[in-house]
């Protein structure tokens, strides 16, 4: 343990190592997957293991160094601003899905409905599954073949809205918690919020299921269902993480970690869930109900 | 990992020997010299790709590599070049300096550093294991283009993976250099302080968080195109090849000011030192610095004018990039400006500096020849298009990167190279890279198409001039290892700690070679 | 300062005068600048690109001027001392405004000839262009004519069995026709990736979007032969992609059209009647020159993605799944449904050719008249 001066400098770690190797394991995995080799799962299967093996062994020692006291304040902003622009980076990746679909909706499909001498009878408008695909019916009802419906915004969307805004409330107020040191306060505060986390993935699972088997609606429908799934479905892998993210903060919250003027783990937890939650506050404006 | 902790009392020198020391290690240091190194490594791999290009070229007709293997090697040369060679290279320059330039002991998230490092080799294992795929590697070019790119085998998905790691190793770079400079700087070293190599990283980590979640972003809708049946780019499911255009060049604009900002930053640290003469127009170089990284996103369609865009967006691209030659020309003049009147010395890193400055203005105009839309009808898509981005790219971003190396080697391995070997690198560096790429200029505009293996007879001689000059470049960087070998093993003269005469700042004030931690306890700075 | 402008206005004088006298138009004769032009468009383009560069030149000489002469002048060997300032406000602002004025000047003519570009109304005759993977096809939309256009240079001349003619590259079986003065409004399309249709000349470049409609129009000078290449990747065989314009007057084109027309109406019997081995054998020749990009004019094919034709199991198979391949294609692969390319006559000799060439001797072969029936 070598502190130079007041920053808190590690020693030499094999993590990041075992971490790029997971990777590595996990993406070629991947390839092999896409391109049906049958040994792929395994190898996804081996590469996500070690990534879950580094994490604990990284994110062990980070706790542990954590408890200890090692990380003054200002290793702390380090932490803050890291995780901030870390954020940011995610902003700009929803950024890209969010502008492909403005791009499709308001651009490329006008466009298309112009083009009489390639695509006669195709009238544009969105949603669409495009000139060659499926037929849009009014939204959730049951699609035959060759047709297609969208989920609507005042069902079970607008009650996800509802559950996750009132988690980033719940969040809060367990960070208020933790603040006055009130513990107990604090994880059912903390149990609350990974609760509505996990219901809000449920619900988008069955959301999921519903469009699949009964309305015609899945990635392959043209560029509403591309755009759909890959904006909810990433959302959705986010929410997975932060859940989880969140379920460890609430176990650690039990073993006594955090003080009240030092907890930058579940500040970045909270902070990741708030993100979380703006980008469905999008995806719902402008996925479901525009 | 438990090595045995003999050297607790001598917390200056902690750390596993052997190859542990480089796999484990939380250095900046070590970990600057192994991006360093790789980058070296890289150049090479995506050179020799280049001199198969070249050698394919020397004259017409099909002689070494066929059509689809061309393809791929100048896919690859591009991607190797980009995100092997130059970024690196300069992350591996960051690391070494910027913790030594704002006084600093380390980077500010040494861990990370060291994994933002070693995702890099097995990103490139796996994208150079593509060629070895049954369907060869990526000949899409390296910008990858839908649908071509849903063309193609296995290799492009392992290149698709490939860029992922890299945007992901990036990403947490540009990370850890942000939190670095904001929160690790030396007691009064104000950002107006902060040397320009230092303000430029800074502006260019800014633009790599912004651009290449982006780029991510693309390639996972090219891949779920590929085999998960989404039609983003597939015009029967209403979608639209161009629209990976747009995403890629929103991400690839932003990308080419990465490329070159950290070397404007390079060349504004060498420039002062050999004029003995304090910067010219601090203030504004950091100012320009940011308006070029604020106008390069919005001028990402410039690279798209014959897709067909509406009239309104072409006029708006075209203003947009033209004004970039403003806060660029404002660098020029600044540069010219710091010499004025200087007391003038001509080592190896100043050369290089002045040959920087010279030939990206070559390549700079020539870039705004290509943002003129009517003319770009006529350049786009053609050598002339090769000979401006291998202006900025290799006179540019390679050269400052070769400045840099004999500026600061020194400094790290404590000798001082041999000045006549670096001065002959320098002269056969800057003679061959001209007659390479200056024909290609005379090639575009005469109309030979980008990307082709084989042309019509009327391109023979400026082809066969450039391939040569492409050997003659290729062997001349053979010195620079050379040189480089030799202050490393320690087989040159001592330097000493203030190295160069008029250098000035923190890094000049540590022993040459700097001590593993430097600044445990911070400098002050007035 | 003032000395600094002083010696600046000197370069500047000198520089203009130097660069202004040089003959642009020479340049291109030697390969060195944009090729003449033979329309309006490509003409103003290379005003335009004559001006800009001349702006760049001089802008390069002025300020390298200054910085060579501070290199020589202010060098340490020559005992030159370092003065200290490092800040000129005044002079800051004047070398941002110039340039910026410099750009405005720019941006002006270039933004009259992209006007002047974008307007394709008041055409007297519309082609649509569309690219494949490795061809174009062109289509007059008013006088229902249609073909395609291959690389006609041979083999042997790329491999380098034989020595290169004049037009290696550069040369094709069918090149477009079209007519000297009067104004062709393009449709330009794609049915696979992106490619672009380029002839320096004419001084347009567009890009084939699949199934997007790009326009742009053209006004050609003179008849002649023009040549150009398709100008974005679009695979294997992208260099060997080539356009050709064969540009008659007005009067020769409406008389091209007529005789395209009665030929047309010509080959419609041609489909019924019975043809010979020869005849099929002789046809099917032409017809395979098609299918070399990707079969190999031996029938080698590229393995493992382009199959060979020689001893292959389809063409030396049932004759039936040989016909169906050639007529709907393999989907999801470059192969092609070729019934909408190839005419009944076409599609019968080529498969006849690949059986008995090739290195193949089925000894059999199919009638147009059965591939009318199939379709
Ligand atoms: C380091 C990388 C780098 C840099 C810095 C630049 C800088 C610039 N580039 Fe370049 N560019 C590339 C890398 C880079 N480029 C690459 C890789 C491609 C091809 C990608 C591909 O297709 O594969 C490309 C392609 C490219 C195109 C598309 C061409 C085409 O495909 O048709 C265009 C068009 O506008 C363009 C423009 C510019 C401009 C205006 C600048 C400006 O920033 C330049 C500004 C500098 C100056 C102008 C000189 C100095 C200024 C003065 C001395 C002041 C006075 C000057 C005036 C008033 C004129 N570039
Ligand atoms: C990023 C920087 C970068 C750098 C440094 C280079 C360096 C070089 N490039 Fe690169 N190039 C690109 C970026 C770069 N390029 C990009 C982005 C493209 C576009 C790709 C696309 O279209 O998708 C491109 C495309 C490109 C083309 C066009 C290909 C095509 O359109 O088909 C050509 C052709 O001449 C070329 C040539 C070269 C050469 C000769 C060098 C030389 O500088 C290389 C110098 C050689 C070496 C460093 C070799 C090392 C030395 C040895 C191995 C010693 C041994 C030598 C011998 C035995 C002789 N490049
Ligand atoms: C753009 C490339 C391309 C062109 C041009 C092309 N083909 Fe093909 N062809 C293919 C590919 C790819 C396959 C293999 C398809 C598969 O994987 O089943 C193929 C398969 C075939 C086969 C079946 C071979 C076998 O053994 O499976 C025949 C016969 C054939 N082509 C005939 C032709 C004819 C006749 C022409 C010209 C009129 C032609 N092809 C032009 C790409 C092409
Ligand atoms: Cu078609 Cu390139
Ligand atoms: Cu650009």
């Amino acid at each position: 343990m070598s502190s130079n001066g007041d920053y808190y400098l590690p020693d030499p770690s094999p993590w990041p190592l075992v971490a790029s190797v997971g990777l590595f394991t996990l993406a070629g995995g991947f390839v092999m997957l896409v391109n049906d080799v049958n040994v792929a799962p395994w190898v996804m299967l081996i590469g996500g293991l070690i990534i879950a093996f580094m994490m604990f062994g990284w994110f062990g020692v980070v706790v542990k160094e954590s408890e200890a006291g090692q990380y003054n304040a200002h290793v702390d902003i380090s932490f803050r601003m890291g995780m901030l622009w870390f954020i940011f980076s995610e902003v700009m990746f929803f950024g890209g899905f969010f502008g492909a679909l403005f791009y499709l909706r308001n651009l490329a499909i006008p466009w298309l409905a112009e083009t009489d001498i390639l695509w006669m009878g195709f009238d544009g408008g969105w949603p669409t599954a495009g000139p060659m695909g499926a037929e849009l019916l009014p939204a959730d009802t049951v699609a035959g073949p060759g047709q297609f419906s969208t989920i609507g915004a005042w069902g079970i969307p607008v009650w996800n809205t509802i559950i996750l805004l009132s988690s980033s409330v719940t969040v809060t107020f367990a960070h208020w918690a933790l603040k006055k040191n009130q513990r107990t306060a604090l994880f059912v505060w903390m149990v609350i919020t990974v609760i509505l986390g996990f219901l809000f993935l449920y619900l988008q699972a069955i959301e999921y299921i519903h469009a699949y088997t009964e309305l015609g609606l899945t990635l392959g429908t043209g560029v509403y269902g591309a755009t759909f799934f890959m904006l909810t479905g990433f959302h959705g892998f986010h929410v997975t993480i932060g859940a989880i993210i969140l379920a460890v903060i609430a176990i650690r919250c039990l073993m006594g970690h955090f003080k009240p003027d030092h907890h930058f783990g579940f500040e970045a937890a909270a902070w990741y869930w708030h993100f979380v939650d703006t980008v469905w506050v999008g995806l719902f404006i402008f996925v479901y109900v525009v | 990992m438990s090595v045995a902790h003999t050297e607790t009392h001598d917390h200056h020198d902690h750390r596993p020997s052997g190859v542990m020391r480089w796999l484990t290690t939380t250095n900046h240091k070590d970990i600057g010299t192994m991006y360093l190194i790789f980058s070296l490594m890289m150049f090479f791999v995506g050179g020799v790709m280049a001199l198969a290009i070249r050698a394919e070229l020397f004259q017409p007709g099909l002689q070494l590599v066929n059509p689809e293997l061309f393809n791929s090697l100048t896919t690859m040369h591009a991607l190797i070049m980009i995100f092997g060679a130059i970024m690196p290279g300069f992350v591996g320059f960051a690391n070494w300096q910027i913790p030594m330039m704002i006084g600093a002991p380390d980077m500010a998230l040494p861990r990370m550093n060291n994994w933002s490092f070693w995702i890099l080799p097995f990103a490139f294992t796996l994208l150079l294991g593509s060629l070895f795929t049954a369907g060869g590697g990526p000949a899409s070019g390296w910008t990858l283009y839908a649908p071509l790119s849903i063309q193609g085998g296995a290799g492009v998905d392992m290149t698709i993976l490939a860029i992922h790691m890299m945007g992901i190793s990036s990403v947490l770079g540009a990370i850890n250099i942000i939190v670095t400079i904001m929160n690790m700087r030396a007691p009064g070293m104000h950002m107006m302080k902060l040397p320009l190599f230092v303000w430029t990283w800074l502006i260019t980590a800014f633009l790599l968080i912004a651009a290449m979640p982006v780029l991510a972003g693309a390639v996972t809708m090219l891949l779920t195109d590929r085999h998960f049946g989404t039609a983003f780019f597939d015009p029967a499911g209403g979608g639209d090849p161009v629209l990976f255009q747009h995403i890629f060049w929103f991400f690839g604009h932003p990308e080419v000011y990465i490329l070159i900002l950290p070397a404007f930053g390079i060349v504004s640290q060498i420039i002062p030192t050999f004029s003995r003469k304090p910067l010219f127009g601090y203030d504004s170089m950091v100012f320009a610095t940011a308006g070029i990284a604020f106008l390069s996103f919005i001028v990402w369609a410039h690279h798209m004018f014959t897709v067909g865009m509406p009239l309104a967006g072409e006029l708006f691209f075209m203003y947009a990039t033209m004004l970039i030659a403003v806060p660029t020309g404002v660098k020029v003049f600044n540069w010219v400006a710091t010499m004025w009147r200087g007391s003038i010395s001509f080592e190896t890193p100043m050369l290089f500096a002045i040959a920087v400055v010279f030939l990206f203005t070559i390549g700079g105009l020539s870039g705004l020849m290509l943002a003129i839309v009517p003319a770009d009808f006529q350049y786009h898509d053609t050598y002339f298009v090769v000979a401006h981005f291998h202006y900025v790219l290799f006179s540019g971003s390679i050269m400052a990167m070769m400045a840099a190396t004999y500026y600061w080697l020194p400094k790290w391995t404590g000798r001082m190279y041999s000045e006549k070997l670096g001065k002959t690198h320098f002269w056969l560096t800057t003679i061959f890279f001209n007659i390479t790429f200056f024909p290609q200029h005379f090639l575009g505009l005469a109309g030979m198409p980008r990307r082709i293996p084989d042309y019509s007879v009327q391109f023979s001689e400026f082809n066969l001039i450039s391939s040569l000059g492409a050997f003659g470049l290729g062997l001349s960087q053979l010195i620079m290892v050379y040189v480089i070998i030799q202050c490393v093993r320690g087989r040159a003269e001592k330097a000493t700690d203030q190295v160069w005469e008029g250098a000035e700042g923190l890094e000049w004030t540590v022993a040459s070679p700097p001590p593993y931690h430097t600044f445990s306890t911070p400098p002050t700075v007035r | 300062m003032s000395r600094v402008f002083f010696r600046l206005r000197n370069l500047l004088r000198f520089a203009v005068t130097a660069v202004a006298f040089l003959p642009f138009s020479a340049y291109s004769e030697w390969g060195l600048n944009l090729p003449p032009p033979s329309t309006s468009i490509a003409g103003r383009i290379l005003d335009l690109h004559n001006a800009i560069m001349l702006v760049c030149l001089v802008i390069f000489i002025v300020v390298f001027g200054v910085m060579f002469y501070s290199l020589y002048a202010h060098r340490k060997s020559r005992g030159h001392k370092a003065h200290q300032f490092s800040h000129n406000s005044k002079l800051e602002v004047v070398w941002t405004v110039i340039p910026f004025l410099i750009l405005v000047g720019m941006a002006i003519p270039s933004t009259a000839t992209l006007l002047f570009m974008e307007d394709t109304t008041d055409s007297d005759l519309t082609v649509k262009i569309t690219g494949y993977q490795w061809k174009w096809q062109y289509e007059y939309l008013e006088h229902d004519i249609s073909f395609f256009s291959n690389l006609s240079t041979p083999r042997a001349q790329i491999e380098n069995r034989e020595p290169k003619g004049e037009h290696y590259l550069l040369e094709v079986d069918k090149p477009v026709v079209l007519p000297a003065n009067r104004k062709i409004r393009f449709l330009l399309t794609s049915n696979d990736v992106i490619h672009a249709w380029w002839i320096p000349k004419f001084g347009v470049k567009k890009d084939a979007i699949p199934f997007y409609i790009n326009e742009f129009w053209a006004n050609i000078d003179e008849p002649g032969d023009y040549r150009g290449q398709c100008a974005e990747l679009c695979g294997k065989d992208h260099g060997f992609m080539p356009i050709v314009a064969n540009v008659m007057a007005a009067e020769d084109f409406d008389a091209w059209v007529v005789d395209q027309q009665a030929m047309k109406v010509a080959s419609a019997g041609e489909a019924d009647r019975t043809w010979t081995m020869d005849e099929l054998m002789v046809h099917g020749q032409e017809v395979y020159f098609q299918c070399i990009a990707c079969h190999g004019d031996q029938g080698q094919g590229v393995p493992p993605t382009f199959p060979p034709l020689t001893g292959g199991a389809v063409t030396t198979g049932p004759i039936e799944e040989h016909i169906n391949v050639v007529m709907n294609g393999r989907p999801n692969t470059t192969m092609v449904a070729f019934k909408d390319q190839l005419s009944d006559a076409d599609i019968a000799a080529v498969i006849t050719y690949e059986r008995n060439a090739l290195g193949n001797s089925m000894g059999d072969l199919v009638q147009p008249s059965e591939i009318k029936a199939l379709r």
